[in-house]
């Protein structure tokens, strides 16, 4: 499945990578999944995805939890806590 | 409705004159204006860069701005969140509410500053003496955002 994957502030600074286009296996079914999948590349993917990383995640522009199911052509996002205002 | 994410700074009274054109009916306004200090956690700091989600970012407080809509009678709101390098001394988010009396306004200009603190894709890297650090979230944040719930979850459904 063909998937848009985003990152911001902290994630994207330690991935030297703003946005990707990916295709993720079939098992890969929730915004957690891709996340897991991701540390799976190990290195910094590991680092800056691990799970005691309180990141937060959006799907199409929107924040949810991990547990929400992808969709082919979807948007996913990672980032760290918002800190605006 | 009106949400702006700009580099540029924003006037207040330009803004609010604005928003009271021809509506003799605004009995309220309430404004908050946020600024770059110049200590944060014990450092001090030289300058702050924001970065932002574009797309998110506008949903997000557009998402804001209607659910303090469907708690109050407003009459107009306004929202301006500045990205880019900013320096001590500027202004940074501007938050102005409009209604017929003040309890309203002043009730919905808390709760959109305290949802956009925890909700808005905004991020703040400050550059310190020692170095560059990305700004941790505050609790107080989150704790701000939890007198508005009362059991209810966030508006993106997750709970914080």
């Amino acid at each position: 499945m063909h998937i848009q994957l985003r990152f911001f502030a902290s994630v994207r600074e330690k991935l030297g990578s703003f946005s990707e286009q990916v295709d993720v296996p079939p098992e890969v079914q929730t915004v957690g999944d891709v996340r897991q999948w991701l540390i799976q590349r190990g290195d910094v993917w590991a680092e800056a995805l691990a799970p005691d990383r309180a990141l937060r995640m959006a799907y199409n522009q929107q924040m949810c939890a991990p547990d929400k199911h992808i969709s082919a052509g979807a948007e996913v996002a990672f980032f760290p806590p918002v800190t605006g205002g | 409705m009106t949400v702006r994410v700009q580099t540029a700074d924003f006037d207040l009274n330009a803004e609010m004159a604005q928003m009271r054109k021809g509506k003799p009916a605004i009995g309220a306004l309430v404004s908050f204006v946020g600024v770059v200090r110049d200590m944060n956690d014990g450092q001090s700091v030289q300058t702050m860069e924001l970065e932002h989600y574009p797309g998110m970012t506008e949903k997000s407080l557009e998402q804001i701005e209607q659910q303090a809509r469907q708690r109050w009678q407003l009459m107009d709101v306004l929202v301006i969140h500045r990205v880019g390098a900013l320096l001590p001394l500027d202004q940074i988010v501007l938050v102005i509410v409009a209604s017929r009396h003040r309890g309203e306004a002043f009730a919905a200009c808390e709760f959109i500053m305290d949802y956009l603190k925890t909700q808005a894709p905004f991020w703040k890297k400050e550059q310190t003496p020692d170095g560059a650090r990305w700004v941790d979230a505050r609790e107080t944040d989150d704790q701000a955002l939890q007198k508005w719930k009362q059991g209810t979850e966030t508006l993106a459904g997750v709970k914080v």
